[in-house]
């Protein structure tokens, strides 16, 4: 836990929030919920520990918000701390649970809304106050500078229009179609995801672009309860969007990023209409549709042979309403795709989300632990290979994989995708072999 | 005796049910005030269908995932709500004291009809009783005032089905009948038995939310 947790307990602050945040739903929520606790078995905290009555998603809520509610703000650190236990290693708000309550009652707009107050006393896992700084510094989770960025761009371009001609990386290019965004991490140590999204692209022939700053979709922020600086981040990405003319932000195979860029992103910035400047497309969408319309093509005899399964992320099927649109890619890539139970909507959280991958060592043991139910689906379908659209899940189903010996490898669909896809002439390099040509 | 009785079928009755009515009216009205301001996902993705929706999937028995998985309890919560509602508007005595008083009333059950669904109503109470008592993450949940409140819910058609029956002391049943109903309407508006309206208002609540992610807005 982070040293701010010596600080003294500012609660004319906490007063404020709880002002602020006393709304007509959580007034609702926290008056009707009738006990029923039809919402314990949604949760796999509590299914994961053995069904512990302490980890059902009202008795989170009633321990924290409601609690604090009661007191009217007057707690201590004590309570503090028990709370930053529960919102922070206990939820990663994935949602599930409303899906299981009779009122439809939205759990994790309460856990964030506490997070959003014992960060005011400066209190929250130190891995997300530590990349809240490097955003703050840098724009981006990475510390990566912008130069070090475009270099990263360039390089990638120039290695792989070997591979293929008239590839190309534009970045700051006015009134393309998209501005494409991504993940800190895959500048920063798999540029080679970008490489392959270029591939995509161009095979496509999408009018695209990088942007050179407001390039990082990643939100730890938001994660951390930090309303104004996840703000400023997304806001960040909107106004280059706008600089840049163009028609839409797309967003890489990351959970988080659509959910804080198209839903949660408006509201924490406070616009009253509650939407972006430009429509935001996440990159499931974008291969569903180039994939359907024949824009990419799969080569039949490169379709994954092993059986495959895919991982609903929380914020790309529940919460972003794209699970048809994943199945329908694993359609055209995987010859042998076999469904978790359940699956879809009603698929569990991997574990890793909610800011539990990045908040590190200090909650790893718990996410592991917790981790055991996707573990067990992973193993129940007997798949060699996982597909997740999702750096967060792509993370924590790669160590549930370790410690729980799956024998799965994982990976994401560009990777899949950009190997298998069928290059039109035009895009071969000149001076290879044709001998494997297929037209 | 009999003075109470008036008193309670009086005076108390028109307490009981303005206080039912303006405290509902005061309470909708006062959340509505707030959520022009705090709850904007409300007003900015509105959308009857997903409304219509989010309600319907949790009004009928096996709707969602949630009921499938504990089918008794989903009968027996069903069965005590449709009671719970039914009963005390299409019950013959009753709808006779509102004829007397105001000229008006509803069609009524046959007094048959309505003595086997006060019974349904308390096997299912009993059967929501046993359970928040035996399951564990239940129970861990329950406060006092949970088990009060079914119990207070409950007493109004115990003490009803005992005056119809004429067991017991008539005059006390029939005074405890009132009572039980009467507090019971004045606690409404202000716990979460207020869920009668506020079921509505969350699940479209919910269906606006969902809906605006293009998610299943139930």
């Amino acid at each position: 836990m982070s040293d701010a947790l010596q600080k003294p307990i500012n609660t004319k602050v906490i007063k404020e929030l709880l002002d602020i945040n006393d709304s007509a739903r959580i007034r609702t929520w926290l008056s009707i919920c009738a006990s029923c606790g039809l919402c314990a078995e949604s949760c796999f905290f509590y299914l994961a520990k053995n069904k512990d009555p302490k980890l059902s998603p009202a008795y989170k809520v009633r321990t924290t918000l409601k609690e604090l509610y009661r007191r009217k703000g007057e707690v201590d650190r004590e309570f503090l701390e028990k709370c930053y236990n529960i919102i922070w290693g206990e939820c990663t708000a994935c949602r599930r649970c409303s899906l299981f309550c009779p009122f439809g009652i939205d759990i994790s707009v309460m856990i964030v809304t506490m997070r959003g107050i014992c960060h005011s006393q400066g209190i929250a896992p130190a891995g997300l106050l530590k990349a809240s700084d490097n955003y703050r510094a840098s724009g981006n989770q990475m510390a990566m500078s912008k130069e070090d960025f475009v270099e990263t761009c360039t390089w990638m371009a120039e290695e792989t229009a070997e591979e293929m001609r008239g590839l190309e990386i534009p970045i700051d290019k006015q009134g393309a179609r998209i501005m494409y965004t991504v993940n800190a991490r895959e500048p920063m140590y798999y540029p080679q995801d970008i490489a392959m999204m270029a591939k995509i692209f161009t095979v496509a022939e999408e009018d695209w672009t990088m942007p050179s700053t407001g390039w990082d979709d990643t939100n730890l922020a938001m994660f951390a309860g930090d309303k104004a600086l996840a703000g400023q981040i997304v806001k960040n990405m909107y106004t280059k969007a706008l600089e840049l003319g163009v028609q839409a932000i797309a967003i890489t195979e990351c959970g988080h990023a659509y959910r804080s860029a198209l839903f949660e992103g408006p509201y924490m910035l406070g616009y009253r209409d509650g939407k972006p400047p430009l429509p935001i497309v996440h990159s499931v969408r974008l291969f569903y549709e180039y994939l359907r319309n024949g824009r990419i093509k799969i080569d039949p005899d490169k379709m994954l042979e092993e059986p495959v399964t895919y991982q609903d992320p929380c914020n790309v099927s529940r919460n972003g309403g794209l699970w048809e649109e994943g199945r329908a890619i694993m359609k055209y890539i995987a010859k042998d795709f076999r469904e978790m139970t359940p699956n879809s909507i009603y698929n569990h959280c991997c574990g890793g989300g909610g800011g539990f991958i990045p908040m590190g060592a200090e909650f790893k043991k718990r996410r592991i632990e917790s981790g055991r139910i996707k573990a067990e689906q992973i193993k129940a379908t007997g798949a060699k290979i996982v597909i997740s659209p999702c750096h967060n899940c792509y993370d924590q189903i790669k160590d549930l994989n370790t410690e729980y010996n799956l024998g799965v490898k994982v990976i994401q669909f560009k990777e899949v995708i950009s190997e298998a896809m069928i290059v039109p002439e035009k895009f071969r390099p000149v001076d290879t072999d044709d001998e494997e040509a297929q037209d | 005796m009999n003075d109470f009785y008036e008193f309670l079928t009086g005076p108390a009755l028109w307490a009981a049910f303005i206080v039912f009515i303006v405290g509902l009216i005061v309470r909708l009205t006062y959340l509505y005030g707030i959520s022009k301001e705090r709850d904007r996902v409300l007003y900015n993705h509105v959308n009857v269908k997903w409304a219509i929706r989010s309600i319907v999937h949790w009004l009928i028995p096996l709707g969602s995932v949630g009921l499938r998985n504990q089918p008794v309890f989903a009968i027996a919560f069903f069965l005590f709500h449709i009671c719970l509602l039914g009963v005390p508007i299409f019950l013959l005595a009753h709808n006779m004291l509102w004829q007397e008083a105001f000229g008006v009333g509803l069609p009524s059950l046959p007094d048959s009809i309505a003595d086997a669904l006060t019974v349904v109503f308390l096997l299912a109470a009993a059967v929501l009783l046993l359970r928040r008592i035996i399951r564990a993450e239940v129970r861990f949940l329950s406060t006092a005032w949970d088990y009060f409140l079914l119990i207070l819910t409950s007493a109004p058609f115990v003490t009803g089905f005992l005056a119809y029956h004429q067991i017991g002391p008539y005059k006390l049943t029939m005074i405890l009948h009132v009572l039980f109903a009467e507090i019971l309407l004045i606690i409404i508006p202000f716990s979460k038995l207020g869920h009668i309206f506020l079921f509505f208002f969350s699940r479209v609540s919910f269906g606006f939310e969902m809906g605006r992610r293009g998610a299943r807005t139930w």
